[in-house]
């Protein structure tokens, strides 16, 4: 069978990234052919700017030699533009009189810079900032002539009228507009900048609207003119007053275009067989001209011509940096802001730093850094996942090191030294991170990890690490991908995944691998245990757990020491327990020799260094006894903390051990995305620490208040206070409820606190507090623990009990 | 010493699992990958002995339950950051069984 015919007109950026996307997903598919009218083969278009500022040389900037199109496959036809699409007898005519046929074609034809329609545009001198031409055009001159002037004061304008400074020309900007980058600064930021760039040399005149620009005599521009009568000599004039979508070819050839190319969420034109993709794409509305939301699309793209089709674009937030080496700029999001948006300024004219942030309902919407942009990708980061900042919100300006994660408070990873040690768990320093990056050209934090172990293990490290890699990436970090994937075996992220297992009803992990097409045949460590956890939580009773994707202590039902040996814990109800009880874990002790008892911070006993042959006749003696798992070891239902309460106290207004049993007993057994923890205190004084519990149950006189999202690790967090209520079973209710909503919306591995940071607690709140939606979420919690509450040590011992012992002994 | 030793039969180990050989040197791990094929490696991670009979076994590769480090099955080397190997040992499959050389 033939394969399909794929055209591409445009071998830019989006166009070869939609091309590389599809041949991890489906190399096969199609005989692949892209038109590009550069005579090059593909390069970074935004490294321009270093090119032309003599920090990078063009070679340094390509992304696929011409062996790459080879090695692929696929046809390139470069230095020729196509000069017509012919839809019904679907060819692309090119400009010699060839033609290129398509089953499918990609339109990626990009924009071309906006030239300002004023007598004199077309002299000699006169260009605009696109391409390596443009480039080459801009070196020569500054060779050959001395004054150049750059119409537009934007990201574009700004930093070609750096490189050419840096090429010793004498350069003025002239801008339309009375701030400098409008479109991403405010008033504030565009002063400073403008003074530190005047500062190095650069000259303004702002406002000013160019109205002619002035034949030498000989074909050549020689000057400018504005409207306000002033005239500046010019021998060079480059045009960044805006880019325009190049439509032409789509236009003529009868499909819908705007201001671009109309899209819809697919990337799919108006004629079902061509689809579009980059600068040249209007998509709701929005035209992109900024790399990261165009490879968004172009992974859309490819799922789409794949044959997946189940991923959609739907739009995106920008950031952006200014790549001006010395200035430190960023801004991200809407950061004017809506009526009703409030703003958080910090301002330092002496020390050059300008920061803003714009809130939203709670939600930060926008921000502008000038001179430290340290904190860019953490403001970015929350940005797009709309966290709920209303909790940090008087500590935000002063950046992600001043929330308060203990150990690592206090200073920004740029200022610390070489040998400061990063990763306390691997025992990474700074100077290894920044190595790694430079030397082997990582981009993400996955492959930090990948490369280094910062941040590998208990994670608290990983805002440093990614302000490592900002620092020392400068402009390049924005354009890595902006939603981090699940792990390295897919770019699917944690919601995408799960979101496909439901919707497509996707029932085992081969099956998940399989559709959203892993890389890695059967996985790896991280992603493993993550798929097992959405299939079961969102298949309770279908889905068959996948033992050789847990981690040894869920698979073993006991925590792995550092000697091979296990831990042990029984379950202790509530934290009571009984002669009978103890004397069972008395004898078990003395009878498998195990070395070390502890009673535990969650008010049980654990018996550590149980060998692994010996784990199901542990199991068993302790489960004549009535004992069943404690999960010390899961992502699961922990303990319950309780206190003496009414029963004994003097001040306990409710009976919170009863109710700490009941409450475990309703929900143990339970897989969770992390470990989950309840603590009831039988009055405000809180004996059983319920306020840096997962959900704190506090007793008063008038029934309980109902607290959430706590945590006592590694970094600490305290409660929020989501109800009071007047009875157990409401309680109940509530927490069966809560832990339900957890299940279904956390990220593996997120526990309650930052999960609540993420999606706010209005969100909790709203679902819990509507009582047809509380009700739904606690049966299908019940639902679930129909299946979940199965002792797994008697199962264990039971079904599996070989594998406790060797296979084999050999001499 | 060196002579193939009958192990077990083959659905003693499923895929992507592990399974303990005591032997008088210490414990060897066997391993079923993802390729289909039988490893075995000397099951003390070259980091500081984590039993790697014990981690989850993706591809041909192990990640060690204690610390992560992530071992390649056919040469016993650590990929990535760490560096170090463990011993390997041969394994084969005759007739449904498996058999290993120590
Ligand atoms: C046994 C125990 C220490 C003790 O002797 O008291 C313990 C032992 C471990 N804790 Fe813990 N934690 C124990 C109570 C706690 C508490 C106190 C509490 O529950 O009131 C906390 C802080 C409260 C909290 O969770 O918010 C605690 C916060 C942690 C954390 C940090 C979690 C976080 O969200 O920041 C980890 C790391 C993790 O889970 O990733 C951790 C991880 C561990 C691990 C599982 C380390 C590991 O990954 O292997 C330890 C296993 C030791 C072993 O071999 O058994 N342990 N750990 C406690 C068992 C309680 C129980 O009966 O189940
Ligand atoms: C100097 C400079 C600096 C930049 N800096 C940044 C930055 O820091 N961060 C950021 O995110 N973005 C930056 N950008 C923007 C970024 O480069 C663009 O958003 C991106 O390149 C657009 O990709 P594209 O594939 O849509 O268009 P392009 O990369 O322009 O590719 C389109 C290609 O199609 C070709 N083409 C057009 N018509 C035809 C035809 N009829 N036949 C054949 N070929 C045709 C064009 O010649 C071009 O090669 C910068 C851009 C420039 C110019
Ligand atoms: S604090 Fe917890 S994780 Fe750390 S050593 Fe103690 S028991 Fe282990
Ligand atoms: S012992 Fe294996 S990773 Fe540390």
């Amino acid at each position: 069978m033939s394969k399909e015919r794929l055209a591409v007109i445009g071998n830019g950026m989006a166009g070869v990234r939609a091309v590389e996307e599809l041949l991890r997903i489906n190399p096969e598919k199609f005989a692949i052919t892209i038109i590009g009218d550069e005579p090059h083969g593909n390069y970074n278009r935004i490294l321009l700017s270093p090119v032309l500022a003599g920090e990078n040389t063009i070679d340094d900037i390509m992304l696929n030699p011409p062996g790459w199109y080879e090695e692929n496959g696929i046809e390139l036809i470069s230095g020729v533009a196509a000069a017509r699409i012919d839809r019904a007898g679907r060819k692309v005519e090119l400009a010699d009189g060839r033609a290129a046929p398509y089953d499918r074609l990609i339109i990626a034809t990009g924009s071309r810079p906006f030239i300002l329609p004023v007598p004199g545009h077309d002299l000699e001198g006169v260009i605009g900032f696109r391409d390596i031409a443009d480039v080459e055009a801009m070196l020569k001159a500054a060779r050959e002539y001395r004054h150049a002037v750059v119409i537009g004061g934007g990201l574009l304008g700004l930093e070609a009228a750096n490189g050419l400074m840096k090429n010793g020309m004498d350069v003025t900007v002239v801008h339309l507009m009375d701030t400098l980058m409008e479109r991403q600064l405010d008033k504030t930021a565009g002063a400073m900048l403008r003074a530190s760039l005047e500062e190095r040399g650069m000259k303004f005149l702002m406002p000013a609207e160019t109205t002619e620009l002035v034949d030498d005599g000989e074909g050549r521009v020689k000057a400018l003119r504005t409207k306000d009568g002033e005239e500046i000599p010019a021998d060079l004039v480059v045009m960044a007053a805006g880019i325009q979508p190049n439509t032409a070819l789509a236009r003529e050839a009868g499909i819908h275009c705007e201001r671009g190319i109309i899209v819809n969420d697919y990337m799919m034109t108006y004629d079902p067989r061509i689809y579009a993709v980059g600068e040249c794409v209007q998509h709701r509305g929005v035209c992109y001209g900024l790399v990261a939301p165009l490879y968004e699309q172009a992974r859309v793209l490819a799922n789409h011509l794949g044959g997946r089709g189940w991923m959609s674009y739907e739009g995106s937030v920008t950031s952006t940096k200014l790549k001006v080496t010395g200035i430190d700029l960023f801004s991200a999001g809407d950061f004017l802001g809506r009526p009703g948006a409030e703003e958080i300024v910090m301002r330092d004219d002496k020390g050059g730093v300008y920061k803003k942030l714009v809130i939203q309902d709670n939600r930060l919407a926008g921000a502008v850094l000038y001179g430290d942009t340290v904190d860019g990708s953490w403001y970015f980061q929350l940005i797009r996942e709309g966290a709920d900042v209303s909790e940090i919100r008087n500590r935000l300006i002063l950046g992600q090191a001043h929330l308060g994660d203990s150990g690592h408070g206090g200073d920004s990873a740029a200022d610390m030294p070489d040998d400061f040690e990063i990763c306390g768990c691997n025992g990474v320093t700074k100077g290894e991170i920044v190595r790694a990056i430079t030397e082997q050209g990582l981009f993400t934090l996955e492959d930090v990890r990948a490369v280094t172990k910062a941040s590998a293990s208990c994670g608290s490290c990983t805002g440093l690490v990614e302000q490592i890699l900002a620092s020392t990436l400068g402009g390049d970090y924005s354009a890595a991908p902006s939603e981090k994937p699940l792990c390295g075996c897919t770019d699917y992220t944690h919601d995408q995944v799960r979101k496909a297992i439901r919707e497509n009803g996707l029932k085992s992990i081969p099956d998940v691998m399989h559709f959203l097409e892993w890389r890695n045949p059967d996985g790896c460590a991280v992603c493993r245990p993550a798929l097992n956890y959405y299939l079961l939580c969102a298949w309770p009773g279908e889905y068959e757990d996948a033992r050789a994707s847990r981690f040894v202590n869920e698979r073993l039902h006991g925590n792995i020491q550092k000697d091979g040996t296990y831990s042990v814990v029984p379950r202790m109800w509530g934290g009571l327990t009984t002669p009978k009880e103890l004397r069972a874990i008395a004898d078990v002790v003395e009878k498998y020799d195990i070395p070390e008892m502890k009673v535990t911070g969650g008010q049980r006993i654990d018996l550590f260094g149980v060998k692994k042959e010996d784990l199901p006749a542990v199991w068993r003696d302790l489960n004549a006894a009535g004992m069943v798992s404690g999960h010390a070891y899961g992502k699961a239902l922990r303990t319950v903390k309780t206190c003496a309460g009414a029963n004994w106290c003097r001040m306990g207004t409710q009976d919170s051990t009863g109710l700490g049993v009941k409450l475990e007993k309703m929900t143990w057994g339970s897989w969770m995305p992390h470990k989950f923890k309840f603590g009831v205190s039988g009055c405000p004084r809180n004996c059983a620490e319920a306020t840096i519990k997962d959900f704190g149950v506090v007793c008063v006189d008038s029934g309980y208040e109902l607290h959430v999202g706590g945590n006592g690790g590694i970094k600490v967090r305290v409660t929020d206070l989501i109800a009071r209520v007047a009875t157990e079973d409401e309680v109940l209710e509530w927490a069966g409820a809560f832990i339900q909503l957890y299940r279904e919306e956390a990220r593996y591995g997120e526990r309650t606190a930052p999960w609540i940071e993420r999606v706010g607690l209005a969100f909790v709140k709203e679902r819990l507090e509507d009582e047809r939606r509380r009700k739904a979420l606690h049966e299908r919690f019940l639902f679930s623990q129909q299946f979940a509450q199965k002792d797994p040590w008697a199962r264990l011992a039971g079904e599996h009990e070989e594998e406790f012992q060797p296979v084999a002994e050999i001499a | 010493m060196n002579n193939w030793k009958e192990i077990a039969p083959v659905e003693a180990i499923p895929p992507l699992s592990a399974r303990v050989v005591k032997s008088k040197d210490g414990d060897i791990a066997i391993f079923h990958a993802g390729d289909g094929n039988f490893y075995a490696l000397d099951n003390r991670c070259p980091h500081k002995g984590g039993p790697l009979s014990e981690g989850i076994v993706h591809d041909c590769r192990v990640t060690c339950p204690l610390h992560n480090w992530v071992l390649d099955l056919r040469t016993g080397a650590a990929t990535g950051a760490d560096e170090g190997a463990t011993r390997t040992f041969e394994v084969k499959v005759e007739n449904g069984k498996v058999w290993l050389r120590a």
